[in-house]
Formats: C-alpha cells, structure tokens, sequence
C-alpha cells in the first residue's frame, strides 16, 4: 500500500478547494463592528456652513436615522452619493453627514456640485469622532435607531440592493420599535 | 484597428487552443504522426492570433477609444502614453488577456525550441499547454471580455488607479507574469511525463532550462513589485505580507524547490516523482494566487476587480487542471521507481532537506493567507494574519535552508564524509560569525545611529555571511589544481573549464547572501520619524539633518501637486542632496497620492514623503534612513541573473548541435 501515499496530495487539494468554494460565499470585506447594539458615542462637533454652532447625536433621539461618514477626497462616496440623493428625495430616512478629515470649503464645494441629501452635515476635521466610531476608511455609515442605539453598519459605500434589501427594511422595523 | 478585431482574434485563438489541446494528446495516444504534427502551426498560430487581440486592445487605449468600455473606466487622455499601454493590463480584463498572451508566448516558445524532443512528448507537452489555454480563453470571452463597447461611448475616461500611474506599472505585471505563466511549461512537462510514463535524465534535462527562466522572470517580477511597494505607498516598508504578495511568493518557492530537485533528477535519477509533484504544484499555486486576486475570497490591496462569477469559474478550473494532474499523479506516479540511493551525508540529502524546507514554508504562508478564509467559512470570526505571524514562523523555517546553501554545493554527489566538509568550511563558519559579532560593534564605535543591538541582527549577518564565505570557498576550490596550493596562473583556465551553470549557481547563491545581509541591516538599523513640520524645519534623522526649505504646487499632465523641498545635510554641514516629496490629487478621481523622494545609495537611502497637510505651511513629513535597503533587490537581481547564466551553459546547446548534426547526416545518407 505504499502507493496511497502518491494520493495525499490530492486529499490536501480536495480540502483546501472545499474551503476556497465556502469562501466564495463570505464577504471578507463585510466586517462585524463591535458598535453594533451598543450606543452610539457622543460627540459635539461644528455644523458646517453655520458659524460656530455645535451638533450632537442626542439631537436626534427618537428618530431612526443614518450616520455617513464620508469626505470630499473620498472617490467611493461619490459613487453612494446619488443613492443618498434618492434617500432624501424620498424622505424615507434622516441622513447625517460627517466630512471626514476635510476642509470645510472642500465639503461645501462638493456638495453645491453633488447636491446636498443630509438633514445636517458636521465637520469632523481632525478625525477625532471617526476614531471613537472605529471608522476604517470612508464611505462607513451607522444606522441609529430611536434610544441612540447602533444597529448596523455598512463599510464601503452603499448599494442599491443593500439600501433596497438590508437597510430599508431594517429602518421600518426600527420604526415600529417604542422609543425611549 | 478595431476591437472587434481583436475579439475575433480571441475566438479563432480558442479554436486553434481546442485543436491544440485535443488532436496531438490523441495522436500521441495512437502514434499518429499527422495529428501530432498539428502541434507546432497550432501553438504558433494561437500565438499570432492573440498577439493581434492584444494590439487591438493596446492601439484602443493608445488611441483613447472610449467607446470601448475598459479604456473609458481605465484610461484618460491626460495620461502619458506609456501609462496607456500600461493601463491596458491595469484592469482584471486586460490582465487576464495578458496571461493568456504569455501563455501562447511561451507554448510558441516551446514549439519553436523543442526539436531535440521526441515528437511523442512534444505533442504531449503542447497539447497540455494548449488544453490550460482553453481554459482561460474560455475565462476571458465568457466572463471578462476586455473589448466589450461601450455606447454611447464616454467623454472622457475615468483614469487608471493613481497608484498604478507609476513605470513599475509597465514592468513589474509583465515580468511576473512571465514567470507565472512560465511554471506551465514544467508542468506541462510533469503531466506529458506521466502520461507517457518516461522521467529519465533527458526528461529533466530538458526541462531545466524551462523552469530556470520562468524561476529568473519570476524573481525579477516579485523584486520588482517589492522595489515599487517601497517607494509609492510612501511608508518605507518593502514587503507586507499582502495575500497578493503571498500568491507569487508560494509559486516562487515551489519554483525554488523545483530547480534544485530538477538538478537532482537530471544528475543522479533520483527525486523523480518528488520533482514531477513540484511541478504540479508550482503551476497549480499560479492558478490559486489567480484564484486569491480575481475571485475576491480575500480582501487585499490588489484586489481591484472581483466578481462571484469569475470565482466560480476560475475555482472549478483549478479543481479541473489541479485536480486531474494530481489525479494522474496518483494513478501514475507509483510506477516512476525510485531512482539511486543516496548516504545520509552527500548532495542529494541536503538538496532533499532544501527542497523539504521550502516546501514547508511555502506551507506556512499558505496558512497564513488562507487562515482567516478558513475561520470566517468555519464561522469562528473574523482575523487578519499579519506579518508577525509570517516573521515569527518564516525565519525559523528558512534559517536551516540558508546554512545548507554554503554545504550543498561542497558536498558530494551520492556520498559525501563530514570531516572533509568541516575541514573546508571551518574558516568560513569561524570568519562568518566573529565578524557577523563585531560588524555590530564596530558600527556602533563607529557612531552609527540606531536601535540597540539585538541578538537577531547578529544572527541574520551570521547567516548572510556564511552563505557568502561558502560561495568564496567553493569558487577558490574550484579554480584550484587538486592538490596544489590556489596558484593565479591557472585559475584562468580552471575558471573555463567550470560549466555556465556552476557560475550561475555561485551568483545566485551569492545574491541569496546580499539579499539576507540587507534585510538584517535595514531591519536592524532603520531610523524612522513622523513628525509635523513647518517649513522652515530642520529634521534630525540619525547623522542628517533634512531642512524643509519650500512648498510650491506643481501642475502634472493629470493630477495637481503640493510639493516640498528638502535639503539634506550631513553632521558636518555638507548638503547631500535635495529632496522633493510630493503630495498629489489626481483630477479624475480626486484620489491623493504620496510619492516619496528617495535618495539612493549602496550603503543607505534617505527617504521622504509627505503625509497630511496640517494647515498653513504645516505638514506630516515622514523620514526614514534605510541602511543596505538596496541591497535586497541588488540580491534578487543577482539571483536572476544567475539563472539566467546557468541557462546559457553550452551543455543544453551542444545536444541541440549534436542532434542537429546527426540529423543532418542522416538525411544525406
């Protein structure tokens, strides 16, 4: 039987090519935030375009409402961008904008270009508030639900099945929850 | 030219690839003398046909012909036209097309090149080849089309990647491709082997020289990538670890392991089924690094273009060609026999404890890159392996395999005595490791800025050093008169009557010392600073001072720059060089880009890039000093260029001119 031996190669390939097929399915990019059901932190940070004034989540407890962070040097968030434009024509989903470690001229600019979808747009310029959210890159978005409660996260910029699929019907269902 | 053209092209190359594939493997079957001979115009022609594909594809973004979708979402008119050409294998269409040209290449190549074989396993070798080209021709037209149009065409197109805009881009693909594609040939000759079930000497001899190119072009291609990750991404580091990296760093130690039990296989017999599974391997690892990139299962810096679709079809065509050759191996390769015996202690044995080590890293990185796809597919979280796991488990691997490159070459074939081995090596182990300690200590007496010693640092010098001092006594015994005292006189003539392939061994090896020499020192010794400076700064960095004398912008043929002037000057005052770092926004797609300023030297460079800008004329400058860095890629050049030497030994010639010869004769008779 010292032939069998000529078949471990095979065995070995047999198993990695099962795994390779299984790993077709995950997404490696989708990645599990530890901020989900956890609340979201608080910050104050300056709106843009309004001298001075200061905004906070807990402006929008008991609202279902979605984080972007996103900044005028982001190629990606241009591509979601329209998909945000649809979101507010709709009025379906309150969208807050945080320009990520960017140049408030540089926002403004993009948005007169873009058009500009977000209930309120604040300016996160050394990054500090991206950091306590764990933001890798942008585009990132967090849904927040009514007590101020992260419920999902979407890395990289959004699609039209993903808003269509997961993220609206998780809004309706968060809708339908009690508030605080 | 159109792009239908090319497309056409593709189709008749797919045709000529089926009949390439399938009626010589059957005349080799049958003896058939015809079908066999269908071979040498199928390969040739599938080649020309291709090679018209890509021109069409290249003339369309020469000619920015955005109704062709790839150049719209790849190219622009402001790009140099070098980058054009170079965009065309920027994307997962191009790229793929590009495979399947130096897979013809290479086929033709082979074609062209193998008079000497019998006309059986040349039918058989082609016919494999041709079989794989199906494969990704089928690949290109069903799922990656690179000549889909695009109506109604664009304005303008959306600019290759930034990071792509660089000349590594016009070499580095190529030359790793090249290589890739290259281990076909050897398996090709493993699965022709097998199936006609004759591996003797003129079987491996035939098939070094094959595998010693593809091994040299891939050495240049990883090198080369390495050089260009070092100075674009602007952090100083020259490997990462990367699952791309990983991809063409498994295949190249397969490769490794192949020609050195090739040697093995033409020389002694031996290590016959052992080498046929390493071809296998080597070319079934160039599939499954195709298989990381395109199919997406890991995310990775390289994987620009991914698509569940092409991973399905790339994944049930490595189960095809991985699985059917290791299939035949099982079924056939018991019958190969054995080969001579070996004594524990001769060249063969340490030539097996070569080829196991590597084989036992390439195992390790496999681990390491597929570890978190088989975690997350288990549902056990989410990981990412990082360097420290590949450094950790890398070195301990390799460092055996480094000490036995200065012993291999010494000792003999079949069976080699300790003591005469330890006679030749002493000095060599003894100057290795006294100096490899007092290199250290010499350098800090010599005032030279950096981190503590470390015990490593001592070790890896030790390492490079010994494989260096092998190489040294290995060629004075060589240009020796047995028994005589080393004499100038007649080394000239010593030196000649020793083969190419012995030469290129030497350099080669000596390239594998250079390179361990110049990853100890630059890990070792680097000094590394990211600090805000204001221009009108000084940096001191080691013995250096870098003054950050100006900004100004810059306008580029595509992108928009802020750039820094740098003046660098040494403990005493005296400027070394002036630096210019840049800061760039591509216009297309906003997207900024580092480009660091490097000046190079043997001994060190000085590397600048510029991070953010802080406000004002305030900047996040990172700096570097990178002792011997260039002396990693100066090792990988050394080591190709020794492959390519022992390539152009006379021996694989002079059969050729013999045989010639002899043909010629008979002919006349």
């Amino acid at each position: 039987m010292r032939s069998l031996r000529f078949i471990i190669p095979l065995l070995l390939f047999a198993v990695i090519g099962l795994f390779l097929y299984k790993g077709l399915s995950n997404d490696p990019r989708k990645i599990p935030s530890p901020l989900v059901d956890k609340p979201a932190p608080a910050f104050s940070l300056p709106v843009l375009g309004a001298d001075g004034r200061a905004w906070g989540p807990e402006e929008m407890r008991g609202k279902v409402w979605l984080l972007n962070i996103w900044g005028s040097w982001c190629a990606a968030c241009q591509i979601e961008h329209p998909l945000f434009n649809q979101i507010a024509s709709a009025g379906s989903l309150p969208l807050v904008g945080l320009a990520w470690k960017d140049d408030p001229a540089a926002s403004t600019r993009w948005l007169e270009r873009l058009g500009n979808p977000y209930t309120v747009v604040i300016s996160d310029r050394a990054g500090r508030t991206a950091i306590d959210y764990g933001v890798y890159g942008a585009p990132e978005s967090f849904l927040i639900d009514k007590r101020g409660v992260i419920r999902f996260k979407q890395t990289g910029p959004f699609s039209a099945e993903i808003i269509r699929d997961q993220l609206m019907p998780l809004v309706r269902k968060l809708e339908a929850e009690p508030g605080a | 030219m159109s792009v239908e053209l090319g497309h056409f092209a593709l189709a008749v190359a797919l045709a000529l690839g089926l009949a390439l594939g399938v009626l010589p493997l059957v005349g080799a079957q049958r003896h058939d003398a015809r079908l066999m001979a269908v071979a040498q115009p199928a390969a040739m022609a599938q080649f020309v046909a291709i090679v018209i594909a890509f021109a069409t594809l290249i003339a369309a973004f020469v000619n920015n012909d955005f109704s062709v979708a790839l150049v719209a979402s790849h190219s622009n008119t402001d790009l140099p036209t070098e980058l054009r050409v170079a965009a065309s294998w920027g994307s997962h269409e191009g790229s793929m097309l590009l495979w399947s040209l130096m897979l013809s290449g290479w086929t033709c190549a082979v074609a062209a090149f193998s008079r000497t074989l019998s006309s059986v396993l040349r039918a058989r070798i082609l016919g494999v080849l041709g079989l794989v080209s199906v494969g990704f021709l089928l690949f290109l037209l069903f799922t990656s089309n690179p000549f889909e149009r695009l109506l109604p065409a664009a304005a303008q197109g959306r600019d290759l990647n930034p990071l792509l805009q660089d000349p590594g881009m016009v070499f580095h693909p190529p030359l790793l491709y090249m290589g890739y594609v290259g281990l076909s040939v050897a398996f090709a000759f493993a699965v022709a082997g097998l199936i006609g079930g004759r591996f003797d000497a003129a079987w491996a001899r035939w098939a070094r020289p094959w595998t010693t190119v593809a091994w040299c072009f891939l050495t240049l291609g990883i090198a080369l990538g390495s050089f260009w990750a070092y100075y674009e991404l602007g952090w100083g580091g020259w490997w990462f670890w990367d699952p791309v990296e990983n991809a063409s760093f498994m295949p190249w130690l397969v490769a490794t392991a192949l020609i050195h039990s090739l040697a093995v296989a033409e020389k002694r017999g031996a290590f016959r089924s052992w080498t046929v599974l390493l071809a296998i391997l080597g070319f079934s690892l160039s599939l499954v690094g195709t298989f990381l990139v395109r199919s997406g299962v890991l995310t990775s810096v390289h994987a620009f273009a991914t698509d569940p679709a092409r991973g399905v079809f790339i994944l049930a065509f490595l189960v095809i060609v991985i699985g059917g050759s290791l299939i035949l191996f099982a079924w056939r390769a018991p019958t190969i026999g054995a080969g001579n015996s070996f004594a524990p202690i001769s060249r063969e044995s340490m030539l097996l404890a070569n080829n196991i080590l590597l084989v036992v890293a390439m195992a390790a990185v496999m681990l390491g890159t597929l570890y978190p796809l088989v975690l997350d597919t288990l549902g056990l979280g989410k990981i990412s392996v990082g360097p420290p796991y590949f450094e950790a488990v890398f070195f301990p691997v390799m460092a055996p395999a480094l000490f036995l490159i200065a012993v291999g070459p010494l000792a003999r074939w079949k069976r080699s005595e300790l003591p005469p081995l330890v006679t030749r090596l002493r000095w060599a182990f003894a100057i290795s490791v006294v100096s490899a300690l007092l290199a250290p200590l010499a350098a800090a007496a010599a005032g030279v800025d950096g981190p503590a010693w470390r015990p490593l640092t001592s070790l890896g010098l030790a390492f490079g050093f010994w494989i260096i001092a092998g190489v040294v006594v290995a060629v004075t015994d060589s240009l020796r008169t047995p028994g005589r005292r080393f004499a100038l006189a007649h080394a000239g003539s010593r030196a000649r009557m020793q083969p190419a392939s012995v030469w290129g061994m030497h350099l080669a090896h000596l390239g594998m010392g250079a390179f361990v020499v110049g990853v100890t020192l630059v890990n070792s010794y680097q000094i590394s600073t990211e600090l805000r400076a204001e221009v009108g700064h000084t940096i001191e960095l080691g013995d250096y001072r870098l003054h950050f004398t100006g900004l100004d912008h810059v306008t580029g043929p595509n992108y928009d720059s802020d750039r820094g002037h740098f003046e660098v000057r040494d403990a005493s005052g005296k400027l070394i060089a002036e630096l210019h770092p840049e800061k760039r926004v591509y216009r297309a797609s906003g997207q900024p880009m580092t480009e660091a300023a490097i000046d190079r030297s043997l001994l060190r460079d000085i590397y600048v890039s510029m991070g953010e800008p802080l406000g004002g004329t305030v900047w996040a400058i990172r700096a570097h000093i990178k002792p011997f860095v260039n002396w990693i890629w100066l090792g990988c050049v050394m080591m190709a260029a020794g492959g390519f030497l022992a390539v152009a030994d006379k021996r694989y010639r002079r059969r050729l001119a013999q045989r010639e010869s002899r043909a010629v004769a008979s002919a006349r008779a």
